[in-house]
């Protein structure tokens, strides 16, 4: 089984978000980027599966430029094979996604992974995109994915519960919680990472369909209004008068 | 020219999120000069299908196919392609759900769209140019976005705006079919096991949340967070160490690597605030803190606060909401 797991460079999850004075671009300084979260879970799960079926491989996919490459060598650490940089900036869903499913489909992969969403652009869009660019089913958000030869069984999250879902490889999914639990590098995966193959390619095709005019921030909070622990009554009374959400 | 909107359906009736989407592709419709069509998928009712009229819809397009019951991804795009290629949708609305947003991105591609997902407002149309406001960066900031496909598709952030009633405005109601066949339904679920509320409301859905953390002590305490849910009407969350600690269900944890909630009221009761759970919640319209801290950095980002121990509290606000009536 040949997986391919795509990543995000991100900013940290406890960043301050701010943006140029323009309000067009995000203020990169002094930001710790890391692969994002939910990208995480789907690489130890892909791991996972390749160790378990005791063959494959697992390609690491990142569309970006030259600053994500530490976070693609943490990637080659924690366990994958090797690693492909599409060497572009990321405009938009639609773009990444031509990337993802040419890189796809040259090499033949059979599972396709990435988590539900980047914490930074949180579009929940490229898995969708990916699957139909290549004509292949998307199971998203999966919660569960177990593979028995070519099938996976997979878990899928929808609001208020959770369908079962069979598919035949290839297909693409995007993972979250509690699929597993993503593995930190361990000394070894460090030494190893620095020989395994990180290629580099240039964007297949350079179209997007939307853009960022403008970031902002939300507005700041007025102020908290505080109540005593005996005047727990008088808080709801507020919430009714004042707030008027009861 | 005409805007089509993708209305959940659940048990026959229309889901409020989707209200909330009727009621955006309605004003979209006036803002274009044209009118919104409703294309309903899942479990729908003629009759509560009828009732999006007081939402602005005109019309109602209802493939009674009985496999369409539960999501079936592949099934579901094909029915909504063919219903914008019949009704020439140039925007086409879903809600932001698991649902919608699998459904959306899926779409972009096969009708050569633009897609903004998370959107929190309106358009912005002006002369060739559409531009809407989505959340960004987990919560913590806004984006304006440019879509600039001929066509788009919007799906829209539960609660961002309020639906519409003008009681007594009817839809008609069309039946409509895609001609599905079974390699439509190649992706269709095996099983679908809907978590137990115990008659409490759902997390994604809610209007109010009381959300317990650490301060809680353990799920031994979680009674006093659900009569107060109960009370008010609210469903229950939980910070990303309860749920780490299986104190909680996963599908509680509210914050940035969890779920994204944007209710009316959200009370926290023993939460500090982390960045990554105020990322979760800020987008709240009321914000409740109880905490035992003064110094607990999710009071910068409340509304109302209560400094004190929540075990003393909460059954004081219990009692209080319920004296309400």
């Amino acid at each position: 089984m040949k997986f391919l797991v795509c990543i995000s460079n991100v900013p940290d999850t406890t960043t301050k978000i701010t943006f140029t004075p323009d309000g067009k671009e995000f203020n990169k300084a002094g930001v710790q980027f890391v692969i994002n979260p939910w990208d995480e879970y789907a690489l130890t799960r892909a791991i996972e599966l390749k160790e378990a079926a005791g063959s494959g491989t697992v390609t690491v996919l990142n569309v970006g430029e030259a600053d994500a490459e530490p976070n693609i060598r943490k990637a080659l650490a924690i366990g994958a094979d090797d690693a492909i940089r599409v060497n572009a900036f990321p405009k938009d869903a639609f773009f990444v996604a031509q990337q993802i499913a040419h890189v796809a489909k040259e090499g033949g992969y059979d599972v396709i992974l990435m988590g539900k969403e980047s914490i930074d652009f949180n579009g929940f869009q490229v898995h969708g995109m990916v699957g139909e660019l290549l004509g292949i089913p998307t199971i998203a958000p999966a919660m569960k994915l177990d593979m028995s030869g070519n099938t996976a069984t997979l878990e899928r999250e929808i609001e208020g519960g959770k369908e079962v879902v069979q598919v035949a490889a290839p297909f693409v999914a995007s993972c979250q919680q509690p699929m597993c639990e993503p593995r930190i590098p361990n000394m070894r995966g460090i030494m190893t990472a620095r020989t395994k193959p990180l290629k580099v390619v240039e964007a297949t095709s350079q179209e997007a369909r939307t853009s960022v005019a403008s970031f902002a921030l939300p507005p700041a909070k007025q102020g908290v209004k505080l109540f005593t622990a005996d005047q727990a009554a008088d808080l709801v009374k507020a919430l009714r008068t004042e707030a008027k959400v009861l | 020219m005409s805007v089509l909107v993708v209305i959940e359906c659940d048990h026959g009736d229309v889901k409020k999120s989707s209200l909330e989407v009727a009621t955006y592709g309605a004003k979209v419709a006036a803002q274009l000069g044209t009118t919104a069509t409703a294309v309903a998928v899942g479990e729908a009712s003629a009759a509560n299908l009828a009732k999006l009229g007081e939402q602005g819809i005109s019309k109602v397009l209802h493939d009674a196919d009985s496999r369409l019951k539960h999501f079936v991804n592949l099934a579901y795009v094909k029915l909504i392609a063919a219903a914008a290629r019949q009704e020439s949708a140039q925007v086409i609305v879903l809600a932001n759900s698991n649902i919608g947003a699998t459904v959306g991105s899926r779409l972009a591609v096969r009708l050569s769209a633009s897609l903004a997902t998370n959107v929190v407002e309106l358009p912005t149309i002006s002369g060739g140019a559409f531009s809407v406001k989505r959340g960004v960066y987990s919560g913590k900031a806004f984006a304006e976005v440019s879509l600039t496909g001929e066509r788009k598709i919007i799906a829209v952030k539960k609660n961002s705006l309020e639906a519409e009633t003008a009681a007594g405005k009817t839809a008609e109601v069309v039946s409509f079919s895609a001609s599905l066949s079974d390699a439509d339904f190649a992706d269709a679920p095996k099983e679908v096991k809907m978590a137990s509320t115990e008659g409490g409301t759902l997390l994604p859905e809610a209007d109010k949340v009381v959300s317990g953390g650490r301060g809680m002590k353990g799920p031994e305490n979680w009674h006093l967070i659900e009569d107060l849910a109960k009370a008010l009407g609210a469903a229950t969350a939980c910070s990303k160490p309860v749920s780490d600690v299986d104190w909680r269900p996963h599908h509680e944890h509210v914050g940035q690597t969890g779920i994204t909630v944007s209710p009316n009221l959200y009370i926290a009761c023993g939460i500090s605030g982390a960045i990554q759970h105020l990322a979760g919640v800020n987008s709240s319209k009321v914000i409740v803190v109880i905490n035992k801290d003064p110094e607990a950095p999710f009071f910068k980002a409340a509304d109302y606060g209560i400094v004190g121990d929540v075990f003393e509290i909460l059954p004081k606000l219990t009692a209080a909401v319920k004296a309400l009536g």
